[in-house]
């Protein structure tokens, strides 16, 4: 093994040439889209020739650390090369070799992403093997290195770094969190190139729809052997490469040692490391430099899902008036922008309600883009007609199921890949109808999960089905059987004379209270209410018609009503995995008073609503209801002080609808898991992925 | 003096409906008011002081009855009292002066140390009025060097000494000057916004965003004050839910051309870590600084707490003191929040500003010790 060291010492200043020669061979600056993932692919492929030569045993390692650099899917193919080509049977290593040969710029740039995500994720066996190869401090210490290396170079690499940093930056937390395994650390690395290359598959699968696999064959092209490989054909190459690595992994034991041994090796590697960087990095960089102005919708693609956890989604800031006019042009809703907007929520999208709702309803026999179902849900996000989380989140699934049950795959495409754009499109419609809320986003992450996990093998109908009984079964696990739970938990918490204090309406608090009162618990409900949207009123006649003893109120009385307050139990529309509970808006207002006077405060919230996004105040993200509202009191006076100055520009209306809890004014979270403190959420975001 | 009960059953009536709203035009309402019963008092020969004291006190008790949540009329009540009290002590005083100067005019030195020796005595009785205060204590410096004298019933003792004629026409004096001070005092409600309102410059800065809750007009004054200096700054207005005043105060700003932006009031906190001050005016204000406020203005001012923004309550003069210390009376009608003193960041005031703290000083600047249970007297 020894002898291996100088050698790869020996090739690195060549690598390094390789990376200032080639830039200006192959990157002409100004470049449109789809010329752009050509040229990029290309480059992709004129810069891995080194590599691919130096497949030699002796040169396994630069593959790997391409994969860590940010080409992800060779990543997995020649992981386990230097593991197990090295220390064990010959013939392993050869396969994998050839594989690699043959494959590869193809599997770099062609591969349908869904297998490489998946292929890293649900291989626990090659998962497991290069965790073993690769200690911890070699994963995370990487990323650092390929920064700092970066560092200095020039601008098209400081755009490469930071579009590994903003691929990487949900997983930046990880490696923190007292949960961190090896596998996590190990997903860090990856997710730069992976969600690059996603995106470059996905921005030629959404612009030119058709002409997407005329352009990957192009992008292909420059492999002379290669004829152009079906999905399919590639997927078999890619499982005969699982194959191998899972029979490499076999050897686990042997790896283990080998370990040993290799962190004595990681020095040289990094620095090879180093070296080979800089020329796929170029390509990073021009695959998504041009795909990020578009980025939004890309980001928030189907295949992503998988590493999605790792990676929220950046969101659509409407300030930015280049982004907002291309939406605009995707857009079937018609939507004018309302005037006098507050200009602390430029980045939130508001537009004047009401418009758009008869537009969209004549437009109903026009859009044969989505499906009638869809349609329908969408119309009720619109009128307000369902609005709540988990209300919201069931009428998309079925709307979806739907959909699905009447989806046939058009000739020509996979099942799996044209299902996940039609689902997105059909959610792009969702939000120009309503903002996702983020039990929505939890779902539609799971659905396209599921999707992309479907076998290949598997029949239309089958896939379907299955799919079909994947949405049933979110909705009654996730959904409603985890509020029964929560309601059994909570319930444990009212005793006889308690007086309850809860704010607006939540189907789950609702739920608890009605339970507590079957179960003939003596206790008295104080019900806190505020305008607009005067939830309260309808959780007050419910409650009444049960039978119950209420107490209805306004938030501006919530000190003085809580003196008799025992417990405050709250709904939340999300828990942030920093403990923030996003909830409607006002719930931080009551959370807060009930600590000024020391009343627990008990939220409850389905586990599939929790999400790993942090946030610490309520204005970097929020949703903006229709400000005409705040004008109009009905039955009241008021209605008509404002009436004159709508039109003046000095007067500007906010219409919030939601707000962050801090943790720390919330004693309790009420989850299908259990009864966990705030403090814990950090720990759930991460055990309890969504799907 | 049927006139006057007329008088005070209309006003009672007028204040029980609500037609009289907001403490300054109560307060305003109330004082002229008792400046009719003084000047219909008769005038009895002994001890003018007291009957004028009973008769006020009297309708003062109609009138807290009428609304007992209305807190400025029994300050201005309690502000009339003490003035009478005042310039009763006052012309005594006057009279013990003028019989030390009549006796003995000759003796120098004797006149120099009666001389003294009235200076002191109006002294001991200004500080039976008001406990030292930072500037009666500057005020007193000499007299204080000079010696303590026995206290105000000196001068009480001394003043029925007096021959009928002499006290008839002090009587008339004190009456006199009873009225001239509620004319003061009507005169101050009046300035009461503007002198706050002057300060406005000295608290808010360019480009400050301000937050408040329903409508005052104190606070409305304050920022047009502002507006008026050339100072730009926004405004986020909490529409203050049961009534609504928010949209008032905004239509107002909106008026003189202030950035304003009406906001829900259970948005207040997802708002408040983005406003510079709160300001919001009060009800009324507790000796112990506690602060009683239209309702909401609690939530308030605990998310400004949390967030560390500064919470500051505008003070009309006639809004001081419900006394005693015990801070939260429990308001019956949520109407109104009390706001604990811890909260409170500063109170502006006609006299300029105040930390809660201090409050307990003001108060006793404005009311006798003895009036300060006029309700409890008169409903047991």
């Amino acid at each position: 093994m020894d002898p291996r060291r100088p050698n790869r010492t020996v090739s690195d200043p060549k690598v390094r040439q390789v990376g200032f020669v080639t830039p200006a061979a192959t990157t002409p600056p100004p470049r449109s889209v789809s010329d752009a993932l050509v040229s990029s692919s290309s480059a992709a492929a004129a810069s891995s020739p080194p590599t691919g030569t130096s497949l030699s045993p002796v040169m396994i390692p630069p593959p790997r650390h391409g994969a860590s650099d940010g080409l992800p899917a060779r990543g997995t193919v020649p992981l386990a090369v230097p593991n197990s080509g090295s220390l064990l049977r010959r013939d392993n290593l050869q396969i994998l070799v050839g594989a690699h040969d043959h494959n590869e710029t193809e599997v770099v740039l062609g591969t349908p992403p869904m297998t490489s995500p998946s292929s890293r994720i649900h291989d626990g066996v090659s998962e497991f093997s290069d965790n073993a190869s690769m200690s911890p401090w070699y994963g995370r210490s990487d990323p650092d290195k390929l920064a700092s290396s970066l560092a200095g170079r020039n601008s098209e690499l400081m755009m490469s770094k930071s579009v590994g940093a903003g691929g990487g930056s949900g997983g930046g937390h990880t490696p923190k969190s007292p949960l961190t395994t090896a596998s996590v650390v190990k997903t860090l690395p990856g997710i730069s190139g992976t969600s690059i290359f996603i995106l470059n598959n996905l921005h030629l699968s959404e612009k030119q729809g058709g002409a997407l696999g005329i352009q990957n064959d192009l992008a292909e092209a420059p492999m002379p052997l290669k004829e152009k490989t079906t999905k399919a054909e590639r997927r078999a190459l890619q499982e005969a490469q699982r194959a191998a690595k899972a029979a490499a992994k076999e050897a686990g034991e042997a790896l283990i040692h080998f370990l040993e041994f290799y962190r004595g090796g990681v020095p040289a590697n990094t620095q090879q490391a180093k070296s080979v960087k800089p020329s796929q990095k170029k390509d990073a960089p021009q695959v998504t430099a041009p795909s990020v102005s578009s980025e939004k919708k890309i980001v928030d693609r189907p295949i992503e899902k998988d590493r999605k956890k790792d990676v929220p989604p950046p969101r659509m800031q409407f300030d930015d008036k280049h982004k907002v006019e291309k939406v605009k042009r995707r857009a079937m809703v018609n939507q004018f922008e309302a005037k006098n907007r507050v200009e602390l929520f430029r980045h939130l999208p508001q537009y004047i309600h009401g418009t758009q709702l008869p537009d969209l309803e004549a437009k109903f026999f026009q859009l044969d883009a989505v499906h009638p179902s869809v349609y329908k849900v969408g119309l009720h996000y619109l009128s307000g007609k369902i609005s709540g989380g988990n209300a919201r989140c069931i009428a998309m699934l079925l709307a979806f199921k739907e959909a699905i049950n009447d989806y046939s795959t058009p000739p020509e495409k996979a099942f799996g890949r044209d299902l996940t754009t039609k689902i997105s499109s059909y959610i792009s419609f969702l939000i120009e109808c309503r903002p996702l809320s983020i039990s929505m986003g939890n779902a539609i992450k799971f659905l396209k999960h599921r999707i992309a996990k479907l076998p290949l093998a598997m029949s239309e109908s089958d896939a379907k089905l299955s799919l079909q009984s994947d949405i049933d079964r979110f909705i009654n696990e996730k959904i409603e059987i985890a509020d029964k739970v929560i309601v059994r938990h909570a319930v444990a918490k009212i005793r006889d004379g308690d007086v309850l204090l809860t704010y607006g309406l939540s189907s789950v608090v609702e739920m608890i209270l009605v339970y507590a009162h079957e179960l003939g618990k003596d206790f008295r409900v104080v019900i806190v209410d505020s305008r607009p949207k005067l939830e309260g009123q309808v959780l007050l006649r419910r409650l009444i018609a049960k039978g119950l003893n209420c107490t209805y109120t306004h938030i501006n009385a919530i000190s003085y009503i809580m003196h008799e307050a025992k417990r405050v139990f709250l709904g939340a529309a999300s828990v942030l995995s920093n403990g923030t509970v996003y909830s409607r808006v006002g719930t931080a207002c009551v959370a807060m008073v009930a600590k000024a006077f020391n009343v627990p405060v008990l939220v409850c919230c389905e586990a599939y609503k929790f999400h790993e996004r942090v946030q610490l105040d309520s204005i970097c993200f929020n949703e903006l209801g229709d400000p005409d509202v705040i004008l109009k009191v009905p039955g009241h006076v008021a209605s008509n002080y404002l009436e004159g100055c709508v039109d003046n520009d000095n007067l500007q209306l906010l219409n919030l609808n939601y707000d962050a809890t801090p943790s720390d004014y919330v004693s309790m979270i009420i989850t299908d898991y259990g009864m966990v403190s705030c403090t814990l959420m950090l720990f759930y975001g991460y055990v309890f992925p969504y799907c | 003096m049927p006139d006057v009960q007329a008088l005070v059953n209309d006003f009672v009536l007028k204040i029980k409906r609500r037609k009289i709203e907001g403490s300054q035009a109560t307060a305003k309402h109330t004082a002229e008011l008792l400046r009719q019963v003084v000047s219909q008092q008769r005038i009895t020969y002994t001890n003018q002081a007291a009957s004028l004291i009973d008769a006020v006190k009297a309708v003062g008790e109609q009138l807290i009855e009428a609304n007992p949540v209305e807190l400025a009329i029994g300050n201005i009540v309690r502000r009339v009292l003490h003035m009478i009290r005042e310039e009763n002590v006052s012309s005594a005083m006057s009279a013990v002066e003028e019989l030390a100067l009549g006796s003995d005019d000759d003796e120098a030195e004797h006149d120099n140390r009666m001389g003294l020796s009235a200076a002191a005595v109006a002294a001991a009785a200004r500080s039976t009025l008001r406990a030292p205060s930072l500037q009666t204590l500057l005020e007193d410096i000499p007299d204080s060097a000079t010696a303590p004298h026995p206290p105000s019933s000196g001068g009480d003792s001394e003043g029925k000494n007096k021959s009928a004629a002499e006290s008839s026409s002090r009587n008339k004096k004190l009456k006199h000057d009873v009225i001239e001070a509620i004319n003061e005092l009507i005169q101050e409600i009046d300035t009461c916004h503007e002198l706050i309102s002057a300060q406005a410059v000295e608290h808010i800065h360019q480009n400050e965003v301000i937050l408040t809750l329903g409508h005052s007009r104190t606070v409305k004054e304050f920022l047009f004050a502002a507006n008026e200096k050339k100072r730009s700054f926004r405004v986020f207005v909490a529409e203050g839910a049961p009534r609504y005043q928010g949209h008032v105060l905004a239509k107002e700003l909106v008026g003189k051309g202030l950035q304003t932006t009406v906001i829900t009031d259970s948005a207040v906190f997802a708002m408040i870590s983005r406003v510079n001050m709160v300001i919001v005016g009060a009800h009324a204000i507790m000796a112990n600084g506690g602060v009683i406020a239209p309702v909401g203005i609690n939530m308030v001012a605990l998310a400004a707490q949390r967030h560390a923004v500064p919470f500051v309550v505008l003070a009309d003069c006639m809004d001081y003191g419900q006394l005693g210390d015990s801070p939260p009376i429990r308001v019956e009608n949520p109407a109104f929040d009390y706001v604990a003193p811890k909260l409170v960041s500063l109170f502006i005031t006609d006299m300029g500003g105040h930390s809660p703290s201090y409050v307990y000083r003001l108060i006793a600047d404005y009311y006798s010790a003895e009036d300060l249970v006029v309700r409890r007297k008169s409903a047991p």
